[in-house]
């Protein structure tokens, strides 16, 4: 059984492991959809009005029945409904997700576009000042939170130019690109910079163990030119840590940038988790949770096709 | 040869694609109104909703037979006039002719028949029901009068009727099920799109009765982050918004172009004691503890100074001057001296529970609070929960001490019979019986000279700040923040956004 077939086959234990714990785990917490909605005013229901609502939410069974239920209707492809939107889970799910997978996409770019060459031009002037200043760089970057570098952006635009991404909506790329990158372009950076600081760090590294090998050794020393060395060379060798941090922090991203879905008001999959839970929507949770589960899987799965492609030994090993 | 240094004209080029692409926030139709608020509506069935943020949604889409002016008095809306019987026993409602449902059909007594029958049925699972329980049954003499049987005078009943919860529906939506699913009201604007927790659209109802309303178009949109919302305020992206913590509002008025309407609210900031716990079922420590607490210094340094001391009634009409209730003065002494007699002069530990960011003061409220009664020997130890597991503790009142925004009501007698009569469907959370306030606030009930009301509720604030089962600290502002193109909003103290309907932009 070759790699892919085997991570496949995975595939629905890990699902039903993480939809059975979400399931559960959700209901652990104290209130219901109905304190939710209703606030401390749910203590004005009467035994009967509470029933009639329990009934309504789909709260009146055991938990055990719940589960049933739900899970009948996910083989069936129904995750159920979302008692916010009043619309089928996997409805609004899909609303959500352009704009999460999006940005994502667009902030790995801008952290791939920076943190690479940085990382490189770091490695190549190990322990000079260059290297140095990357360093420093690169470690602000990373401690600096998103919420920080967020808001940052947002007070000194709207403070110092009276300019401001449209927040609070969404327009899709095939609508109006221009809108769409005016939308996106501040939540991808500050994202992205954070994401650009980690790559910088492993691409250092990594090209700097990837340096001192002896075939990059040998590649010197028969006259190939410094450039030809380093990006032909050395680089897709320094990559696997690179695509290995991507897949992991992408992964991440497609589940939803919750701080910076809230701090710019985008309407992506983080924010919707977000007010799920704050909302008990637990169809909604059950399945977006689900959804993101299954995008890191195959995400995980892309990267480790990737190593095949990036690195021959590997290509060998698998077959 | 000198070279000029200054900025590439590349980089010149990049942040005007930038600006560009963000876009300088002005509006293509001037007469849409583009609003911001941080929470959103939580469902269309207004007779269930009872969040702020829902009902801020759908009493600009529903109304009711009356509704509260910025006075607080009780004004027509679907109804134009109204009487109760000389015994009190019936309360007649005629309606306005030319109320009419956006989709252009006319409100008639049937319609108002079948709203209060599906309130005060329990399948509907409306926890407004409680406020007209005293509804007997309803006659329709003609299409355009509805009376009210009551099973006892309920004076209280009218200013009930005044909120959204008791809102008029089609009788035909509510036949058909679609109550909560479509938005069908009498109200100035009807809802033409709602993305949950993203965007909502208003327009303008062209048949609402009350005339042709200032702008054709509300454009909300739901920006978590205040400090978001007042950047997007800055730049223009928004003419108005709706604001809750006080950091975030006092910095409105510094910035050019935009003013800020504060309003004192009729919600009331407390701090909840559970009298059936530990020390404090004793009554000099609760006393002891309302003279040690500095009302003013937990509001100038938790709230910045945004509110008003307050007594427990909040309603103008009705509450007494907070200084001359019991110990609004602090008093250590004495609060020391009432700590010993009950026994505790090396004090006692308890837990003080408050929600994450509801209201945005509460984690600034519960230190102030630990730092003044830490003075009588108090250890608190602070807990602060997500909303829903908080909303879970008040109600089965699984608390030493809570602190809370609790929601006002125009009238003090629907505001407190919940928690302190003995049949309040609240009582579990005051976890305190008493036979002055119970008698109080049914005397309140039935009575109908305002004079004597107003005694009747000065007794009881005057006797529940001396038991103490609850510390009433002060009452918040609301805060709407404009841009100075927008003209003719009136606040309210409930926080109504029905003076939307009289905005206009300049």
């Amino acid at each position: 059984m070759n790699l892919l077939t085997r991570r496949l086959a995975t595939f629905p234990l890990v699902l039903i492991g993480v939809s059975s714990l979400v399931f559960f785990a959700i209901r652990l917490v104290p209130g219901d959809a109905i304190t939710a909605m209703l606030g401390t005013e749910a203590g004005l229901l009467t035994d009967a009005q509470r029933a009639a609502l329990q009934a309504y939410f789909g709260l009146d069974k055991p938990w055990i029945v719940q589960y049933g239920h739900w899970f009948w209707g996910l083989l069936r492809g129904d995750m159920g409904i979302s008692v916010t939107y009043g619309k089928p889970v996997l409805t609004v799910i899909l609303q959500r997700f352009p704009l999460t997978l999006e940005l994502a996409l667009l902030s790995m770019v801008i952290a791939l576009l920076i943190g690479v060459p940085a990382g490189v031009f770091a490695a190549t002037r190990n322990e000079r000042a260059a290297d140095l200043a990357v360093r420093i760089g690169a470690m602000i970057g990373q401690s600096t939170p998103s919420f920080v570098f967020g808001l940052l952006i947002i007070y000194v635009l709207s403070a110092g130019f009276g300019v401001l991404p449209v927040m609070g909506t969404f327009t899709p790329i095939w609508q109006d690109p221009l809108a769409n990158l005016g939308q996106l372009i501040l939540p991808a950076i500050t994202l992205g910079a954070a994401f650009a600081a980690s790559v910088t760090r492993i691409a250092r590294s990594a090209m700097l163990d990837v340096l001192g090998e002896d075939y990059v050794r040998t590649a010197r020393s028969r006259g190939a030119p410094a450039r030809t060395v380093i990006w032909r060379h050395a680089l897709p060798n320094a990559l696997i840590p690179v695509v290995t941090l991507s897949g992991i922090e992408f992964g991440y991203l497609l589940g939803g940038a919750v701080i910076v879905e809230q701090i710019f008001a985008l309407p992506g999959l983080g924010r919707m988790v977000l007010d799920a839970i704050l909302q008990r929507d637990y169809a909604l949770v059950q399945g977006a949770v689900l959804f993101v589960a299954f995008n890191f899987m195959i995400v995980n799965l892309l990267v480790d096709l990737a190593y095949f492609w990036l690195d021959p030994r590997i290509r060998a090993g698998g077959q | 040869m000198v070279k000029q240094r200054g900025l590439n004209p590349l980089s010149g080029v990049a942040v005007a694609a930038l600006v560009g692409c963000l876009g300088l926030a002005g509006t293509a139709n001037a007469a849409a109104l583009h609003m911001a608020w941080s929470q959103d509506a939580t469902g269309l069935d207004p007779q269930k909703q009872t969040a702020f943020s829902s009902i801020r949604l759908l009493e600009l889409i529903y109304e009711p037979l009356v509704r509260l002016d910025d006075k607080l008095a009780v004004v027509p809306a679907v109804a134009k006039s109204w009487d109760f019987a000389p015994d009190g026993l019936s309360l007649t409602f005629h309606l306005d002719p030319k109320a009419a449902f956006s989709d252009g059909t006319l409100v008639t007594s049937a319609d108002v028949k079948a709203s209060f029958v599906r309130l005060l049925d329990e399948k509907t699972g409306a926890a407004a029901r409680s406020n007209y329980l005293s509804i007997a049954s309803i006659e329709t003499p003609d299409a355009q009068t509805v009376t009210f049987k009551l099973s006892q005078p309920d004076v209280p009943i009218l200013a009930a009727m005044a909120g959204v919860n008791a809102a008029i529906l089609p009788a035909s939506a509510i036949a058909d099920g679609s109550v909560g699913t479509k938005a069908l009201g009498s109200g100035p604007f009807e809802l033409k799109s709602w993305d949950p927790n993203a965007k909502e659209v208003l327009v303008a109802n062209p048949n609402w009765a009350g005339g042709k309303v200032g702008v054709d178009e509300i454009d909300i949109s739901v920006l978590p982050d205040e400090t978001a919302i007042l950047a997007a305020l800055r730049a223009g992206q928004i003419d108005m918004a709706l604001l809750n913590d006080p950091l975030v509002a006092t910095l409105v008025p510094g910035v050019a172009g935009l003013k800020l309407d504060r309003t004192p609210s009729i919600s009331y900031n407390v701090l909840q004691l559970n009298p059936s716990r530990g020390a404090m079922q004793d009554v000099k420590v609760r006393q002891a503890m309302s003279c040690a607490i500095d009302r003013k210094a937990v509001l100038d340094t938790a709230a910045l100074g945004e509110g008003q001391v307050t007594g427990p009634i909040t309603v103008p009409a009705y509450a007494t001057d907070p200084s001359t209730l019991f110990c609004y003065k602090p008093d250590l002494a004495m609060a020391k001296k009432l700590m010993a007699e009950a026994g505790f002069a090396n004090g006692f530990s308890a837990t003080v529970i408050a929600a994450t960011g509801e209201p945005a003061t509460a984690a600034a409220e519960a230190q102030v609070l630990q730092s003044q009664l830490a003075q009588i020997g108090i250890k608190l130890d602070i807990k602060m929960m997500e909303l829903n597991v908080y909303v879970d503790a008040w109600l089965k009142g699984d608390f030493d001490m809570a602190v809370a925004l609790n929601g006002g009501r125009p009238d003090p007698y629907t505001m407190y019979n919940r928690y302190w009569t003995k049949t309040g469907n609240l009582q579990k959370v005051a976890n305190y019986v008493d036979d002055t306030l119970d008698t109080d606030m049914n005397s309140a009930r039935v009575e109908t000279d305002p004079a004597k009301r107003k005694a009747i509720f000065a007794d009881f604030e005057k006797h529940i700040t001396e038991v103490s089962p609850w510390i009433w600290l002060f009452t918040p502002y609301t805060y709407v923040a404009e841009r100075s193109n927008v003209a003719g909003f009136v606040p309210t103290p409930t926080g109504t956004l029905f003076g939307l309907s009289a905005v206009t932009l300049k």
